[in-house]
């Protein structure tokens, strides 16, 4: 037999057995029951248009609060691990091991409940609130690791062209060693950014006031009113539509960034 | 007392008694030196001979562990020294360029103009292109140093150092990282700063440079200054047995 006919025919068995896994679990599956726990469209209409305005809303809200006050806190950590000062590596050596090794959830309610029964004092955004500030410090703990990686990836020559310039340790922190550490490290920092998103569902254990429900929370609170899991399938594709086109955006952005290379 | 502040206010650069170590490693044992205002000083020597280290030891990208070094005068070793003043007027061309790769061209050029010697931004760029001009790469601002051949990318790193206006320069090996048909052009731009009369301390395996262009030779070996003098006579001539058989093996 000729190589080439032997490939059709490893491919052609290979697509018969796709086929036939297909086609045993359309005939097997109960699409009656399907389409009215899954996909039922009344449901669907019912959800509408809160699963937008409300829940999607918050869900990026407390995404974007908690990467960004999570990163800004990374971006202090990563420059505290790199300090010559001992003391100061310790504390974010300290940090980081830390609240990378508590559950998020744990956190969580640690300082949605721990904080007001410690302190007598209710942060802003209530429970909810203090739960994105647990956000915060735990997607910090990770994404200061990965800036510190991304800093020192950055040769060493580059700090030497600054320097050699007269330009002051600041100046060539923010103008010459971060834009190029940030490049590096924006696919591993787009991975960060989906985990949180999905993280997020977690401040639904802390209790939520209606105008303050996120997905996860709107979703189970729909299940409850309509016995029906519809509104899970619905939340799902909501978490999906924000997280799939920003890591679309970030490979388009990083393909076009070689070029430029 | 008059006649020795008057020598070293022509002196560039001068160091004295320079100690380094790297750990336990003492790379540079003693080493006193001096450029002339004017001068062009090539230091040869094999790998490892301090040189590298000598010349970084002068805008203090390296810690000196003991010793002294004037910069026209000033003692950078001295802690009240403004570090990045001095460092402003003292131009720096590494061997592997160290262009910022995220700036164009112009922006690599204008940088440090506008954040360290406060020039507005039409002022920063017409001295970027000024230099850029007498690199022979004025067509070439916009592009990014990865878009750049490695000469090309050297000529820009002496113009973003020229852009400062500096008072002096200092080569680190500045051909070692290029294809042999690039390095004329580097050379080229080199020999035409050293007519205009540039202060320059060149480390270099370019003994054709040094012969043409150096007012002195300095030859190092295992972190001392072996032998010194006019590049001409001591590639000629070299005195020293070590000197003889470093240059047996280059020439």
């Amino acid at each position: 037999m000729k190589r080439a006919t032997r490939r059709r025919l490893r491919d052609g068995v290979l697509y018969a057995v796709l086929l036939a896994g297909v086609a045993t679990v359309a005939l097997v599956a109960d699409w009656h029951a399907i389409r009215l726990n899954f996909l039922d469209t009344p449901t669907f209409k019912k959800l509408w248009p809160d699963l937008v305005t409300v829940a999607a809303v918050n869900t990026i809200k407390y995404t974007a609060i908690a990467f960004g006050g999570g990163l800004a806190l990374a971006l202090a950590l990563a420059l505290l691990k790199l300090s010559p000062v001992a003391v100061y590596r310790w504390l974010a050596t300290i940090y980081i091991e830390l609240f990378r090794g508590v559950p998020a959830l744990v956190v969580i309610i640690l300082m949605a409940f721990g904080i007001p029964l410690a302190f007598g004092w209710f942060p802003p955004g209530g429970a909810v609130g203090a739960g994105v500030v647990a956000l915060i410090m735990v997607s910090a703990a990770y994404m200061a690791e990965t800036l510190r990686a991304g800093l020192q990836a950055v040769p060493k020559g580059q700090v030497e062209a600054a320097k050699s310039l007269g330009m002051s340790g600041t100046w060539t922190l923010f103008s010459v060693v971060l834009p190029q550490a940030i490049r590096i490290v924006i696919p591993p920092l787009t991975n960060e950014f989906v985990l949180l998103l999905k993280d997020t569902s977690l401040l639904s254990v802390v209790g939520m006031q209606a105008d303050q429900v996120d997905l996860t929370q709107f979703g189970r609170n729909e299940l409850n009113i309509l016995a029906n899991p519809t509104p899970l399938i619905a939340i799902s594709v909501m978490y999906i539509l924000i997280s799939v086109p920003l890591t679309r955006l970030v490979a388009w952005m990083e393909k076009k960034q070689q070029r430029t290379r | 007392m008059t006649a020795t502040i008057e020598k070293s206010g022509e002196r560039a650069i001068e160091v004295r008694e320079l100690h380094k170590y790297f750990g336990k490693n003492e790379v540079l044992k003693g080493i006193n030196f001096h450029v002339n205002a004017g001068q062009v000083v090539c230091v040869i020597g094999p790998s490892g001979s301090g040189k590298s280290t000598l010349l970084r030891c002068v805008n203090r990208l390296e810690e000196p562990t003991s010793g002294t070094i004037l910069v026209e005068g000033i003692d950078i070793t001295d802690e009240e020294t403004d570090l990045n003043a001095v460092r402003s007027r003292i131009g720096m061309v590494f061997q592997q360029f160290n262009l910022f790769p995220h700036m164009s061209v112009l922006k690599n050029l204008t940088i440090a103009q506008q954040r360290v010697k406060k020039r507005g931004k039409a002022e920063a760029i017409a001295i970027a292109r000024a230099n850029l001009e007498k690199v022979g790469l004025a067509n070439r601002e916009d592009a990014y140093p990865a878009h750049l051949s490695g000469g090309q990318q050297q000529r820009v790193a002496i113009a973003r150092a020229l852009s400062m206006d500096p008072d002096m320069m200092l080569f680190d090996e500045p051909t070692s990282a290029l294809d042999p048909e690039l390095v004329g052009d580097v050379l080229q731009v080199m020999k035409d700063l050293a007519s205009e009369g540039m202060t320059m301390m060149v480390v270099t395996h370019e003994m054709g440079f040094a012969r043409e262009v150096g007012n002195k030779l300095v030859f190092m070996d295992g972190g001392v200054i072996v032998e010194e003098g006019d590049p001409r006579e001591v590639l000629a001539n070299p005195q020293h047995q070590r000197t003889q058989s470093f240059l047996s093996k280059v020439l």
